[in-house]
C-alpha cells in the first residue's frame, strides 16, 4: 500500500505541473489549449537534444526547455491567439486555432525529431529500498521532488510577485484589471508563455524517466483536461488537487483492477462524469467558470 | 421565396447525383467516389455537432456516437442477421437513447466543462468497446456483409449491394442522398419554432428559462438529434469499410467533427458540409506532399483561422445571399 501511495504522489506531482500550465492559460484568456500536450512533448525533445546529443548537463536541458517553450508560447499568443480573439464573434473559435497549433506542433516534432521513442541516460543510479515496502529509484524521487519544487516556486511567484498579482487580477476580472492599470495584453502574453514554459519543464523532467515520443501529446492533453475538470477550470489550487487526485486514482486503480484487465481508465472516466454531474464546476471552480 | 428552398435542394441533388458522377466519369478518378462518400457521411456527423453548437454547447464527443452507431449496426447485422437498411435507423435510435441518458446529467455543464466531458466521452466509448465481450475487444468485428436488398411488397427499393457491379457508386448515391436529407432536416429545424428556441438557448439560457422555455428538455432534444445523426453516419461508415474496431472513431475524429463546423462557420446551416469538404479534400490532396502533409495542412488551418475567424461562409461572397434572406 505504501508503494501505491508513493507512486501516486510521484505521478501526481508531474500531472499537477502539466495541469497548472493549462489552467493558467485558461484562466487568463479563456482558451482551452489543445496544444498543451504537444508543447510538453516538444519540451521533452528539447531536453533530449541538449542532453543526449550535445552532451550538456541535465539542468541546462531543463532550463533550455523552459525558455524555448516560453518564447514559443509568447509568440503564439501575440501573433495567433490575440488577433483571432479580437476578431471572432464566438469565443470558441479559438479552439480551432488551438487544434491547428496542436497539429502544427505534431508536424514540426515529426520533422525535427522523428517518430522514435527518445530517452536520456539516468541522472543518478541506485534504488531506494525501504524494507521492501517502498521501492523507488532515486532518479524518480529526484524528479518528483523537482516537480514539487517547481509547483512551489510557481505558487510563490503567483502569490508574491507583481506579475503574479497582475495575472491573478486578470483571471478574476479582465475589465476591472484593465481599469486598474494592468497592461492586459502584456500580461496575457506573459501568462501564456509561463503556461507553455511549465509544459516544457514537465517534458524535460519526464524525458529522463519514461522517455518521450510523438504520440504522447494527445493523451497528455486529455489527462490535463481531466485534472482541471476535477479541480475546477482556471483555479490554480484546483489544478494541483486535480493532478494529485488523478495520480492517486491511477496508481490505486492499477492495483485494484489489475485482475479485470485494462479498465482503470474506463473507471476513472466514468466516475469523473458522475462526479461532474453532481458537481458541475469541479472541486473549487467558480460556477460556469 | 418559398419556391426557392425546394429548388435549392433539387439543385444540390442534381449536382451531387449527376454533375459529380459525370465529372468523375470524364476525369477517370474513380477513387474520388470513396473520398466523396466519406465526405458525405462525415458531414452528416458534423451536422449533428453543429446542432449542439446551435444550442451553445461545444460538442467534442460525436466520435463516441459514431462508434456506438457503427457497433450497433455491425452487431445487429452479424449477430441477428438483420437487414442493414433496418439497422441504420435503429443505430441512430440507439444512439439517441444513449445520448438522452448521458445527456440529462452532462448537459447541465456549460462551456469548456461540457467540451471536456464530451472529449472524455469519446475515450469512454473506445475503452468500453475494448472491454465488452460483445464488441470482440481490440479484434473488432470484421467481414460485415454488404447491405442486402430492401424490398417492400415484392418491389425492390434498394438493390443488393453485393450483386452490383459498382458498389462504390451505390454507396456514394446512398450517402449523398442521406446527406441531403439530413441537411434539409437541419435547415427545417433551424427555421422552425424549435430553431428559434435553440437560438434563445445559445444567447442566454437563464433568460430563456425565465420566460418559460423548457431549457432542459430542449437541450436534451437537440443533443439526441445530434447523436442520431452521429449514429447513422457511423453505421454507414462501418458498412462501407465492412469492419469496425474500437479505434475506428477516436478523439481525433471527434475533434475533426468540431473543426469542420468551425471552419465552415457556426452561423450557417451549410457550414459543416463545406467545412468537411474542405478539410477532408484538403487532407487528401496534400497526400502527394509526403511527410510535409501535416505541416502544410496545419499551417493552412492556422492561416485560415487567423484570416477568417468566423468560418469560411463568413466571406462577403457568401454573405450577400444570407443578408437578402
Amino acid at each position: 500500500m505504501e508503494q501505491v501511495l508513493a507512486n501516486g504522489l510521484y505521478l501526481g506531482a508531474q500531472y499537477a505541473l502539466i495541469a497548472l500550465g493549462l489552467t493558467l492559460i485558461f484562466s487568463l484568456m479563456n482558451v482551452l489549449n489543445f496544444a498543451h500536450g504537444q508543447m510538453y512533448v516538444f519540451g521533452g525533445f528539447v531536453t533530449y537534444t541538449v542532453v543526449a546529443q550535445l552532451g550538456l548537463p541535465f539542468i541546462v536541458g531543463l532550463i533550455l526547455s523552459g525558455i524555448v517553450l516560453g518564447v514559443m508560447g509568447a509568440l503564439i499568443e501575440k501573433y495567433l491567439f490575440r488577433p483571432v480573439i479580437a476578431r471572432s464573434t464566438r469565443e470558441e473559435s479559438t479552439m480551432l486555432l488551438a487544434a491547428g497549433i496542436a497539429f502544427f506542433l505534431d508536424a514540426v516534432i515529426l520533422l525535427l525529431f522523428g517518430e522514435k521513442q527518445r530517452g536520456i541516460p539516468k541522472i543518478i543510479d541506485g534504488v531506494l529500498n525501504w524494507d521492501y515496502r517502498i521501492i523507488m529509484p532515486y532518479d524518480r524521487i529526484l524528479i518528483g521532488v523537482l516537480a514539487i519544487a517547481a509547483i512551489c516556486i510557481f505558487i510563490m511567484y503567483m502569490q508574491y510577485s507583481k506579475t503574479g498579482r497582475a495575472m491573478r487580477a486578470l483571471a478574476q476580472d479582465r475589465v476591472a484589471a484593465e481599469l486598474m492599470g494592468v497592461d492586459v495584453k502584456y500580461y496575457s502574453m506573459i501568462g501564456f508563455a509561463l503556461g507553455a514554459m511549465l509544459a516544457g519543464i514537465v517534458g524535460g523532467l519526464l524525458v529522463s524517466i519514461t522517455g518521450i515520443n510523438l504520440g504522447m501529446g494527445g493523451p497528455a492533453s486529455i489527462k490535463a483536461f481531466m485534472m482541471i475538470m476535477i479541480g475546477g477550470a482556471g483555479i490554480i489550487s484546483g489544478a494541483i488537487a486535480g493532478g494529485f487526485i488523478l495520480g492517486m486514482m491511477e496508481s490505486v486503480g492499477l492495483l485494484v483492477f489489475a485482475a479485470y484487465g485494462d479498465i482503470t481508465y474506463l473507471m476513472i472516466f466514468v466516475s469523473l462524469i458522475i462526479f461532474l454531474a453532481i458537481r458541475p464546476h469541479g472541486l473549487m471552480g467558480k460556477p460556469w467558470g | 421565396m418559398n419556391i426557392k428552398k425546394p429548388l435549392l435542394v433539387i439543385v444540390l441533388l442534381l449536382v451531387v447525383l449527376v454533375l459529380v458522377p459525370w465529372l468523375i466519369h470524364v476525369s477517370g478518378r474513380w477513387d474520388f467516389y470513396y473520398t466523396l462518400t466519406s465526405v458525405a457521411l462525415l458531414s452528416i456527423a458534423s451536422a449533428g455537432v453543429w446542432l449542439t453548437f446551435y444550442i451553445g454547447r461545444i460538442n467534442i464527443g460525436q466520435g463516441a456516437y459514431t462508434l456506438i452507431g457503427g457497433y450497433a449496426s455491425a452487431i445487429l447485422v452479424t449477430k441477428l442477421g438483420m437487414n442493414f437498411w433496418l439497422t441504420l435507423p435503429l443505430a441512430g435510435l440507439i444512439c439517441a437513447l444513449i445520448s438522452i441518458v448521458i445527456g440529462l446529467p452532462i448537459l447541465r455543464l456549460r462551456g469548456v466543462y461540457f467540451a471536456m466531458v464530451t472529449l472524455v466521452l469519446t475515450e469512454v466509448a473506445r475503452l468500453t468497446a475494448l472491454a465488452l465481450p460483445i464488441t470482440n475487444g481490440a479484434k473488432g468485428i470484421v467481414n460485415i456483409p454488404m447491405p442486402t436488398e430492401l424490398s417492400f411488397f415484392g418491389i425492390t427499393i434498394i438493390p443488393d449491394f453485393g450483386t452490383l457491379e459498382n458498389p462504390k457508386l451505390a454507396f456514394y448515391i446512398a450517402s449523398v442522398i442521406m446527406m441531403v436529407l439530413c441537411y434539409a432536416a437541419l435547415y427545417r429545424i433551424v427555421n422552425s419554432r424549435l430553431g428559434h428556441l435553440c437560438r434563445s438557448l445559445q444567447q442566454n439560457e437563464e433568460l430563456s428559462a425565465s420566460i418559460g422555455v423548457n431549457t432542459a428538455y430542449l437541450r436534451v432534444l437537440a443533443y439526441s438529434i445530434s447523436s442520431f445523426m452521429g449514429g447513422i453516419a457511423g453505421a454507414s461508415f462501418v458498412s462501407i469499410s465492412q469492419s469496425v474496431y474500437p479505434s475506428s472513431f477516436q478523439v481525433v475524429d471527434s475533434v475533426n467533427f468540431m473543426l469542420n463546423c468551425f471552419l465552415g462557420g457556426l452561423g450557417f446551416v451549410l457550414g459543416p458540409m463545406l467545412g468537411t469538404l474542405v478539410l477532408y479534400f484538403g487532407w487528401d490532396l496534400l497526400f502527394t506532399l509526403g511527410k510535409y502533409q501535416l505541416l502544410i495542412y496545419s499551417s493552412m488551418l492556422i492561416l485560415l483561422m487567423v484570416w477568417l475567424p468566423n468560418g469560411l461562409l463568413s466571406l462577403k461572397l457568401f454573405n450577400r445571399g444570407a443578408k437578402k434572406k
